[in-house]
């Protein structure tokens, strides 16, 4: 039986301080206040000092409320039956099923080690013409959507998780709307893919540690499984939210802020989160894709900024549509040299004549004069964007470089495009007569 | 330098910082380890106040209880150095992590140590100097070959004064632990062996003295050999936001560089840009000597995810393994990515000791320490005339992209060249995305100064009318402006940018940039007979796809020399006759 401490000596913000002994750095505890038992974490010793952030809130925590230590730190059941089920940050089900406590491993564990690892080679057909012709996905990959508040990331998301061919999908939801959340849900059971899916969820009205656990919780369970074979695809949705309430706690301890609020390891918690995307050479991968939403568009804000240094690219989502410019695959090189002969030069040349046809509408705007190459250009630009950056377009990558290639063949004569003469050869449709 | 262990008792644990009491003494910088069931944990004192050290661990402290045992051990943060360093890969606690990997498995294991070097290799040793000389710190007692180099047993930079020599072993197969001489100095005797502790937060000072940087450090990259050119022994850094190509940059320099030895520390960034390494170089061939680029390559990588105090270790794990290289006599190239991941680790310590924080909360010392690292730079003489040279190139990546930025500052203070990374050239494809005007030198490149002003020249007139261009629109420019503009792009595409994913384009000699130099300049040079602006738009945009073709032929190829004389004609038909068809450029400032 262990030891139930009574004399709590401080309670600030999130963060209660018991005196105790023997206590381990990161052990969990059981606080019971007057509005029921909440898990808590060590997060400072000092002494007998022990300081725990409590999961929900220390709201209703008196000064002899009863702190009971578990002996361990964070875990996470890793069983076959966590799929198709939902839970809260911490763990608890958040639907009717039972709560799980076999093989509980704990979360939060270390990197792989660098020499393991292997350059990725797989692509994930995702349907998007933006995404696979443009900024190919690769297995592995870690990848934020940038956008704004309002924007619809979820959607994409989730239309990516439903397409591409993966054998688990594990959803960390932070600070989801309900409303949000009740779509993620509602979108895997219509297709028949929550079966094969894990839901972590904190709502925006769940206390706000709890959002703290969601990426690891949800990473150590994609772990499991990739070690054991399977290609996972983690949803972190998000990333902004996770920060905030990293900067909440980290002021509440007094740290010293270094940006905007934000706590000095900012960089180094995200890339703690976003490493554990893996191509594992025997056995499965995690691809991460998270929603980062950007506080006034600015994509210098700490945590695009912190998040743009770790990812392995990103995709700026803009007016419901992927923007060419500014959107990176880092990884593409990797895998859109084996997909067709024509997938690099029909993606340099689309792009290239979309960025002079974005000159050209600003040429207009300014009453310049247009030439006849802006005229087609205008053509071209409008056809781009109906045809490739709609994401309402839903087709494979072989029918979108024909339809490039059909595109630029509408628009333009071939001597104009500044494509390999022996592509235009092979590719370039036939005038129908 | 062991004797008794002195122990200390946990008292506090504060995210990887953690509160030591003692009772005897500690010394700062001391290593420490932290005794838990599952394993010692490495770590360093960096501050000791009253009676209670307090230590940066070097692992993830979950777990760690008041009352832990720590254990003192009375030495320096400290790497081995000897034959064997060169083609592996290491952590920033210079342990080697394929090692580590056939004893923990697929994840780094806290608390697992494996010795740098492998103690049971043969290597030959030949000795080189005879019983009864005299020598010092530094000096060669004799070679074992390692790779393509002679690697010379040195005497250990630790030892002072003179020394004797009393036996020197005879030539054979040796392991590193073997006695390879014996010296002494009056007062004891010491064996040599062909390895030695340094620690690293010390410089390596066996040398004679430290001469100026003069000569240029060929990278194969146009725009740094000509317009921002790098010196053996000189500091350069490139900062720039994310996805300007940093690591892009950074691996062409690491293949493509004229030195002898490459140390990539991957500091704290992405572990998929170190496997590229890790893969790719094994199977690259280094055109110089023949071999793999990994025989002349030492990775030491800490990346973003591992622990944050060994992040702050790797960057003087990996500056004193090249100082070790330079004693040979050989030029080392040290290419960090990025330190403002380092700098960042120091943030994090600095904010857990709840110092004053100076500007965007790094601590008040950032700079001394920026200086510190970059000063470990230099060429020097060696006690027996030959020249070694340790050249360091930080990448740095400022937040928001801002280079006013307190890691920025600090480190263009001391460099000597900035090479200024944009995302708008980065946006318009224009590789390598060095700012061709903000960018800056101290040092001398492969051309003569004065054709290299006038290029500038152009580069600057071309800016400033494509800046007037956009108020007053092209049918408001005059077409001898537009045609400088055109001039001015031309440069741009055909020589500051390269494609260096390409086996001709990428790497470029210096005997081909100052030939291909002038040709460009002769270009800039001729007056063009224009009649409007579609009929010089289109002139120079054949003239540059002759000249990108030329890039893509493979030097002094018949290839080349086709593509020159096709250009070169395409020069001729459209020159001004007048004048023999020559403006004079103007000198720049």
């Amino acid at each position: 039986m262990r030891k139930l401490y009574h004399r709590i000596r401080q309670i600030q913000g999130n963060v209660i301080t018991v005196e105790a002994d023997g206590i381990a750095y990161g052990e969990l505890a059981e606080v019971h206040g007057t509005r029921g038992a909440s898990l808590a974490q060590v997060i400072r010793l000092s002494g007998s000092r022990v300081s725990l952030q409590v999961f929900a809130g220390s709201r209703g925590i008196s000064t002899r409320s009863e702190v009971r230590f578990l002996g361990h730190a964070m875990r996470v059941a890793a069983t076959d039956q966590l799929r198709g089920r939902v839970f809260t940050g911490n763990g608890t089900p958040r639907d009717r099923g039972p709560v799980l406590k076999d093989n509980l491993i704990a979360i939060g564990g270390p990197s792989v080690n660098p020499a393991n690892r292997i350059i990725p080679r797989n692509m994930i057909r995702t349907g998007i013409p933006m995404i696979d012709v443009f900024n190919s996905l690769v297995e592995s990959q870690k990848l934020p959507i940038f956008s704004v508040a309002g924007e619809p990331y979820n959607e994409l998301l989730a239309r990516i998780a439903m397409q591409a061919e993966v054998d688990l999908i594990v959803l960390g939801g932070m600070g989801l709307k309900y409303d949000d959340y009740l779509f993620f849900r509602n979108t895997l059971e219509e297709h028949g893919a929550l079966s094969r899916s894990i839901l972590f969820i904190h709502t925006a009205s769940d206390p706000i540690v709890e959002c703290l656990l969601v990426p690891d919780m949800s990473l150590a369970v994609a772990e499991h499984f990739a070690v054991a074979g399977e290609r996972v695809l983690v949803l972190l949705s998000d990333m902004t939210n996770f920060c905030d309430a990293l900067k909440e706690i980290a002021i509440t301890m007094e740290q010293i802020p270094s940006n905007r609020g934000y706590p000095g390891d900012l960089y180094s918690q995200l890339a703690a989160r976003y490493e554990k995307a893996v191509d594992f050479e025997t056995a499965g991968s995690i691809t991460i894709l998270a929603a980062t939403t950007m506080p006034g568009d600015d994509v210098t804000h700490p945590v695009p900024d912190n998040t743009g240094y770790i990812t392995e690219g990103q995709f700026y989502l803009v007016g419901g549509r992927i923007e060419p410019f500014g959107s990176l695959s880092r990884l593409k090189q990797q895998v859109n040299s084996d997909t067709r002969a024509d997938h690099r030069a029909v993606m340099d040349t689309m792009i290239r004549l979309y960025a002079e046809y974005r000159e050209s509408i600003e040429k207009q705007s300014m009453g310049f004069r247009m030439s006849a190459w802006d005229e087609k250009l205008l053509g071209y630009g409008g056809l781009f964007e109906e045809r490739m950056m709609d994401l309402g377009v839903n087709i494979p990558l072989e029918e979108a470089l024909d339809l490039g290639w059909r595109t630029l063949a509408e628009c333009f004569e071939p001597g104009e495009v500044g494509m390999k003469s022996n592509l235009v050869a092979q590719f370039w449709p036939k005038k129908a007569s | 330098m062991s004797g008794k262990t002195k122990h200390g008792t946990v008292v506090g644990v504060n995210g990887n910082m953690v509160s030591v009491a003692f009772d005897t003494s500690v010394m700062q910088n001391e290593v420490a380890y932290v005794v838990l069931d599952d394993g010692r944990l490495k770590s360093e004192v960096i501050r000791v106040r009253g009676d209670e050290a307090d230590l940066q661990v070097f692992e993830s402290t979950g777990g760690i209880r008041v009352g832990d045992t720590v254990e003192f051990t009375g030495e320096l943060l400290s790497v081995e150095l000897g034959p064997g360093l060169l083609t592996q890969v290491f952590d920033g606690l210079q342990n080697p992590l394929p090692q580590l990997a056939r004893e923990a498995g697929t994840f780094l294991q806290r608390g697992r140590y494996v010795y740098p070097l492998d103690t049971e290799r043969q290597w030959d040793w030949t000795p080189g100097i005879e019983p009864g000389a005299t020598v010092r710190a530094g000096e060669a007692v004799g070679t074992v070959p390692e790779g393509i180099f002679e690697h010379r047993i040195m005497v250990p930079f630790s030892w002072q004064g003179e020394w004797t020599l009393k036996t020197v072993t005879e030539a054979g197969p040796l392991t590193i632990r073997d006695t390879v001489a014996t010296a002494e100095n009056g007062a004891e005797e010491r064996p040599i062996t062909m390895v030695q502790t340094w620690p690293v937060k010390i410089p390596i000072t066996a040398y004679r003295e430290k001469v100026l940087p003069t000569e240029p450090l060929v990278t194969r990259l146009r725009i740094i050999d000509t317009f921002f050119p790098i010196a053996k022994g000189g500091t350069f850094c490139t900062p720039g936001p994310f996805g300007a190509g940093k690591t892009v940059l950074q691996h062409a320099l690491s293949r493509h560089a004229e030195v002898d030895v490459v140390i990539v520390a991957a500091c704290g960034e992405r572990a998929g840009e170190v496997v590229e390494i890790l893969r790719e170089f094994p199977h690259l061939e280094d055109p110089r000597t023949g071999r793999t680029l990994m025989d002349r390559t030492i990775i030491v990588c800490n990346t973003s995810s591992m622990p944050v105090a060994a992040r702050e270790a790797s960057i003087y794990t990996s500056v004193t393994m090249a100082e070790y290289y330079r004693q040979m006599g050989l030029d080392c190239l040290l290419l960090a990515d990025s330190t403002s991941r380092w700098a960042q680790a120091l943030r994090e310590m600095s904010g857990r000791l709840e110092e004053i924080p100076g500007e965007e909360a790094f601590p008040a010392y950032l700079e001394s320490l920026v200086a510190g690292f970059y000063e470990r730079a230099g060429r020097v003489e060696l006690h027996d005339g030959t020249r070694g040279s340790i050249t360091i190139g930080g990448a740095v990546s400022p937040a928001g992209g801002n280079f006013e930025e307190p890691v920025t500052q600090a480190t263009l203070k001391v460099v000597g060249a900035f090479l200024g990374l944009s995302r708008d050239r980065a946006n318009a494809r224009r590789y390598p995305a060095i700012h061709p005007l903000e960018s800056w030198s101290k040092y001398t490149g492969v051309v003569d100064p004065g054709p290299l002003r006038q290029a500038r020249q152009v580069l600057r007139q071309g800016n400033e009318i494509a800046q007037m261009m956009k108020v007053v629109g092209e049918e408001g420019t005059p077409l001898t402006d537009f045609v400088q503009h055109l001039k001015g792009e031309f440069l741009d595409s055909v020589y500051l940018q390269q494609d260096l994913l390409d086996e001709a384009d990428g790497s470029t000699t210096s005997e081909r940039q100052e030939y291909v130099f002038a040709k460009v300049l002769e270009a800039l040079r001729t007056r063009f007979e224009l009649a409007d602006k579609d009929a010089a738009r289109s002139f120079f945009l054949q003239l540059r796809q002759h000249f990108i073709d030329w890039n893509f032929t493979v030097w002094d190829s018949e290839d080349f020399r086709q593509q020159e004389r096709k250009l070169e004609a395409l020069i001729a038909a459209t020159a001004a006759a007048e004048g023999g068809g020559r403006e004079r450029l103007e000198d720049g400032a």
